[in-house]
């Protein structure tokens, strides 16, 4: 069934009209590939860009059934559009976790592989990617492929990470991780300047999670003053009593909600800088060691419902990029002194230890992420334009999942292997079936 | 019969809607164990293995083919148990112009929504009265409340069902089982997809879900699923024949 209507993803940038497809069975979507015209398949609509968007999209809404899970060995096949949060309700109980979780676990399995996402142990344990057994893909001319490391090697590589422009992805098995407990141990570590900040992230190489939270609006020798968060899965000996009853019990419901879009001032560079000051004085006197649940540790975004609207009706851009190792510490502060400078005012800045990318198309890469939330303007888009530059100069990439305006030769410079995955969605029939804006605007 | 009424455990007919789905996952999240009927069995299949893995509780998924009542004695004695609740939610919208000019398509809006119900809650009815417990739900529709020029096959059909459903809620009471008529309104299924409803007066399937465990529990004879819409069908009600037959609704 078919239906048009205005889409946009969470940073509500950009806006399209499209006529949006859904499905409930293999059966339905190929029948649906069969008589549309070039699509994209869609899941929670959770990415800050443009990479499931296009006149022609394929909802994986109603696609969003467990199929099998294995308390004992811990392997879970799931339908692409069931979301990390449901299962998260299946698994914890169990005593299982997902081995990679983005920021929010509203997002579905499918849009999770097709942008091959990362958590904050990519440093010791890689993306999704890692932890796929197979996939079932569904390609242009609607015929069910499987495939996985060991077979169809090179479609499985590029469909992790591959925006959904290689077919529609049907199910994933999914190997988890065990778990004693629903709670992290952290531990929070504040760092006075970049510098310091980035010696604390590489020295707690060893942590399974760590991420570190900037203020981007602290000048000179304050730059990039933030704090490194630590995490390990607490253990039943180490559980706080109070827990001992109940270890592995699951998240809540979102217990805030913002009712409206935010007024422009309230983004203004002065309630930012008072609200980034707030919190860095807070985690300075906060305690240092303690006990969480996983929904605080991983996603405490989701229990403010349509947080995004803070950024106002003009919605925002999320800016992520990754830097080598060698010479990021200089790249990253120049990045953070260009944004100062322009007084782009950001609540959120995430800072990140990554390892070694596991596909060809995968945006992580050994060295430091960022991610950056910045209200709209007009002078933002060339302000992005400039730090592009500055990022693949330095030879880093830039995530696109979150990614609306940049351009081709940024991603020819980012990701030299692009071509070979051009090739491939010539070569299986990707390329005239698979369309997005983001494929459009990059030539994919 | 000799089959020993097990406890909670319910027969959900439409199992393969959106509201046969979210019927069943209030129910199977309550401890339920549940049948689903469908006619897709690979579809329902899925739906049924995914509930079972997400509540916990018993969920078996068994063919049945409203239209086709020839078989619904057999399908009906097959069961292992006999459920306590029997929740009917098949239905046909089918096109009412469709239907005016083909027979097959308004036979088909008839047969899914009257006789094919009427065929399969007969034999529950018979089942529920000789043990003396039980519940039927029956989803019918406001469309049957009065006949529109735009909409009367399907609503004829409903109405029909609802007048049944009135009929055997009398009946079952002397044997101490109950009936329940659930009336939707407009609710953002598969079935309404391609329908541009006013947002306020369209229920979602989860709404509708949730009004009939309730009517369960405290055992309603007719609901409205939002109650704007027995406001609404009160006052269409009220209208003269005399000036209803001119409007065009």
């Amino acid at each position: 069934m078919a239906k048009v209507q205005s889409v946009k993803n969470w940073n509500n940038f950009p806006e399209v009209e499209s006529t949006v497809y859904s499905f409930r069975t293999s059966g339905e979507l190929q029948k649906l590939l069969r008589e549309s015209p070039k699509v994209i398949a869609r899941g929670a609509g959770l990415s800050y860009g443009d990479a499931s968007l296009g006149e022609h999209v394929l909802s994986t809404h109603y696609f969003n059934k467990i199929l099998s899970f294995d308390p004992y060995t811990g392997v879970l096949r799931a339908e692409s559009g069931v979301t990390l949060r449901d299962i998260l309700e299946v698994i914890v109980p169990k005593g299982w976790f997902l081995p990679v979780t983005p920021g929010t676990k509203n997002v579905t399995l499918g849009g999770a592989v097709a942008a091959d996402v990362h958590g904050k142990n990519h440093h010791a344990e890689g993306s999704i990617a890692n932890f796929i057994r197979r996939i079932r893909l569904m390609t242009g001319d609607g015929v069910l492929m499987h495939c996985s490391a060991t077979e169809s090697r090179d479609v499985f590589m590029h469909t992790c990470g591959g925006m959904g422009l290689t077919g529609v992805i049907l199910d994933v098995t999914l190997q988890l991780k065990k778990i004693e407990t629903s709670y992290i141990n952290q531990r929070n570590i504040v760092a006075p300047n970049l510098k310091r900040l980035l010696e604390l992230l590489r020295a707690n190489g060893d942590a399974t999670y760590s991420v570190a939270w900037i203020d981007c609006l602290a000048r000179g020798k304050h730059r990039g003053r933030g704090v490194v968060m630590l995490g390990e899965h607490s253990t039943r000996r180490d559980l706080a009593e109070k827990h001992q009853k109940e270890p592995l019990t699951v998240h809540q419901a979102a217990g805030w909600k913002i009712p409206f879009h935010f007024p422009h001032f309230a983004l203004s560079r002065p309630a930012v800088q008072l609200f980034n000051a707030y919190f860095y004085a807070k985690y300075r006197w906060s305690k240092k060691d303690f006990q969480v649940h996983y929904d605080t540790f991983f996603y405490p975004l989701d229990g403010i419902k349509d947080w995004n609207r803070m950024y106002g009706r003009k919605g925002f851009l999320q800016y992520q990029f990754v830097l080598p190792f060698d010479g990021g510490e200089q790249a990253l502060d120049a990045v953070l002194e260009r944004i100062c400078k322009h007084g782009a005012a950001s609540f959120l800045a995430v800072l990140k230890l990554m390892g070694p990318e596991s596909s060809p198309v995968s945006f992580p890469m050994p060295g430091y992420t960022l991610a950056l939330d910045i209200p709209m303007s007009s002078r933002l888009f060339a302000l992005l334009d400039e730090l592009d530059e500055l990022v693949v100069a330095h030879g880093g990439r830039i995530y696109l999942a979150k990614d609306a305006r940049s351009k081709r030769h940024v991603l020819q410079q980012g990701y030299p292997r692009i071509d070979k995955f051009r090739s491939i969605r010539k070569l299986t029939g990707a390329f005239k079936k698979f369309e997005s804006l983001l494929s459009r605007r990059l030539e994919l | 019969m000799s089959k020993i009424p097990a406890n909670k455990s319910a027969l959900i007919l439409g199992g393969t809607s959106d509201i046969g789905m979210a019927v069943a996952e209030c129910l199977a999240f309550e401890g339920w164990s549940l049948i689903l009927t469908g006619r897709n069995e690979d579809y329902l299949h899925r739906i049924a293995n995914d509930l079972q893995i997400r509540s916990g509780s018993s969920v078996q998924s068994r063919y049945f083919d409203a239209t086709d009542t020839g078989t619904h004695k057999t399908f009906f004695q097959s069961l292992e148990i006999v459920p306590e609740l029997c929740v009917c939610l098949f239905g046909y919208l089918g096109e009412q112009e469709k239907g005016m000019k083909q027979w097959r398509e308004a036979e088909q809006i008839i047969q899914v929504n009257y006789t094919g119900a009427v065929s399969i809650l007969n034999l529950v009815a018979n089942e529920f009265n000789a043990r003396g417990l039980g519940t039927i739900i029956g989803v019918s529709s406001v469309a049957g409340d009065r006949g529109r020029g735009s909409n009367f096959l399907y609503g004829s059909a409903k109405a029909a069902l609802t007048t049944y459903l009135s009929g055997l809620r009398s009946r079952c009471y002397h044997y101490g089982v109950h009936v329940a008529t659930i009336k939707p309104g407009f609710v953002a299924t598969r079935m309404t997809e391609s329908l541009d409803l006013p947002a306020s007066l369209t229920a979602a399937p989860g709404q509708v879900a949730k009004a009939i465990c309730r009517a369960y529990y405290k055992r309603n004879n007719v609901v409205y699923v939002l109650p704007v819409w027995k406001l609404i069908m009160t006052c269409i009600a009220l209208i003269p024949e005399q000036l209803f037959k001119r409007l065009k609704l």
